[in-house]
């Protein structure tokens, strides 16, 4: 009875696996932008671009202009080029459910 | 599921089964428990994301300070440009998150019975521990210095606090027309660029209050360990005839009677003392048996961020073996600590660890009390490698000192100190 409910459990979580990790991944590259843009992209002062509820593509936008040298900017310049695009998508899609 | 022994995979399906499993339930309602010790960026940073990533785990951190007082801005207030409360925060934000702060001194670890015991005696038994101790001084490498230092005759003010105060206090008191030294250690030590900021703030201080003084900075390593040009430009160009530097000179003696700093290769005389000892992991991680490289620093696996000395022990923070080219910084430690939270909340829950941890930094330094400069990298895995590494060609150094990166250096510190602690 024990080992079946353990089973039972198992078994019913397996195909959520896949989006369970990928949702973990989103969160934890999002997390590296909140030292700078605050937790969840909610920041604590109006000088930094706040990311919580901002649209998808207006981040990848902004990351990919960044990027090519086409926006200026003081450090975004330099760490946007240190994330693979797929990294800027789930990022730019985790702060897009944000709340502002 | 390779990682869960029977233990941890019961108490995992352990909201469902509670009544079936009551013979062996523990008491508690949590699936797990997390100890953190030290409440500085790396521990209280992990505290708080394991809180918000999986409610369901009791995190209790403990912490020998009852306020978090901020290293980064620390030379702001030294060269009189920030207060010491601007620079503070309480811990009452990790609380509302959950976390059970306590405010003590650790006694002991004994990583076989999975516990830690605090000056109370009351002890705290763990799932996993989170060890981020900071540095300790290795005192012992310049003679003399223990008994200057309980005089006040040297300072180091490498910790933020109280000797962040008394360094802005001999400042000020200091006549026009003095000397203020200040001694740096081989790297790798806390915060590198550091030392070439302070030296900057109490410049801009002489500059502007007591201009007959003189800045002279005694480097062990064979030259400024970050922004090298940046630094040089700013003190040749605002504090020329004020800051004056010496590479390859390494502290070995201290003597507080005649406020004299003993080098390789000569002694100096100076009116406020500032040497900065070499540093390794605190005290915390030498007794618990964690430190691993050359009796100072503790390796992990940067993947998890797990001890490579114990088991169910994670660490955090200016304690570990750097990976390449990473910096003891507050920000990396922020960093290191969500990879931490992340590992520890995937483990305890079944599931693998992310494959794939990104670290990045970004440290902005004073070069006045308006103008920074700052550098910047990002830290991605390698497989090949099995340790993460700085991606080529991203990251990087300010242009030249701007007055609008003053503006984001003191909105990062807001920000990271919300992060880290709100």
């Amino acid at each position: 009875m024990q080992v079946g409910t353990i089973l039972g459990l198992t078994i019913g979580l397996l195909p959520l696996a896949a989006h369970a990790d990928e949702q973990a991944l989103a969160r934890s590259l999002a997390a590296t932008c909140a030292n700078c843009h605050g937790t969840d992209g909610r920041s604590a002062t109006k000088v930094v671009e706040p990311l919580a509820g901002k649209k998808k593509e207006d981040i990848v936008n902004l990351m990919q202009a960044f990027k090519a040298g086409s926006k200026p900017a003081t450090v975004m310049h330099q760490l946007s080029k240190g994330n693979t695009d797929q990294q800027t998508e789930l990022v730019a899609a985790y702060f897009a459910m944000q709340k502002r | 599921m390779s990682d869960l022994n029977r233990r941890d995979f019961l108490k995992l399906a352990g909201g469902a089964t509670a009544l079936s499993l009551a013979g062996c339930a523990t008491p508690s309602a949590a699936k797990a428990r997390v100890v953190v010790i030290g409440g500085g960026f790396g521990g209280a940073t992990t505290a708080k994301y394991i809180r918000m990533w999986d409610p369901a785990i009791d995190v209790v951190l403990v912490e020998r300070n009852a306020m978090f007082t901020s290293c980064p801005m620390s030379n702001l207030v030294i060269g009189g440009n920030r207060r010491i409360d601007e620079i503070q925060r309480s811990y009452d934000g990790l609380r509302r998150r959950g976390v059970e702060v306590v405010t003590a001194e650790v006694t002991a670890v004994d990583t076989g019975k999975r516990a830690v015991t605090i000056a109370s005696g009351r002890e705290l038994t763990y799932d996993r521990l989170v060890v981020s101790p900071g540095i300790d001084f290795m005192y012992g490498e310049i003679e003399g210095y223990e008994s200057a230092f309980e005089t006040n005759r040297v300072v180091h003010a490498w910790k933020a606090g109280p000797q962040t105060i008394e360094l802005r206090r001999q400042l000020e008191q200091m006549n026009d027309g003095g000397v203020y030294l200040l001694s740096i250690p081989l790297a790798p030590y806390r915060c590198p660029p550091g030392p070439y900021e302070r030296a900057c703030q109490v410049a801009h201080y002489f500059k502007t209050s007591k201009p007959r003084s003189k800045v002279l900075v005694f480097d062990a390593n064979q030259d400024i360990t970050s922004k090298g040009p940046l630094f040089k430009r700013a003190w040749a160009e605002l504090y020329k005839g004020i800051i004056d530097y010496h590479p390859q000179s390494k502290a070995i003696g201290v003597d507080g009677g005649t406020m004299t700093v003993k080098f390789e290769f000569e002694s100096v005389k100076g009116n406020v003392l500032n040497v900065v000892p070499p540093q390794r992991a605190g005290d915390v991680a030498v007794k618990a048996g964690f430190v691993t490289h050359n009796n100072r620093w503790c390796d992990v696996d940067w993947m998890t961020c797990e001890s490579k000395a114990a088991k169910n022990v994670h660490i955090v923070g200016d304690a570990t073996l750097s990976a390449p080219l990473m910096p003891k910084s507050g920000h990396i430690a922020n960093s290191q600590a969500k990879v931490c939270a992340d590992a520890i909340v995937s483990l305890i829950n079944g599931r693998a660890p992310s494959a794939t941890p990104v670290m990045n930094n970004t440290c902005y330094s004073y070069v006045s009390d308006k103008e920074v400069i700052h550098v910047a990298s990002v830290h991605q895995w390698d497989a090949a490698a099995k340790t993460i590494q700085p991606v080529k060609g991203a990251g990087g150094v300010s242009s030249a000192r701007n007055e609008l990166e003053g503006d984001f250096a003191w909105s990062w510190a807001q920000n990271i100190w919300a992060d880290t602690l709100g």
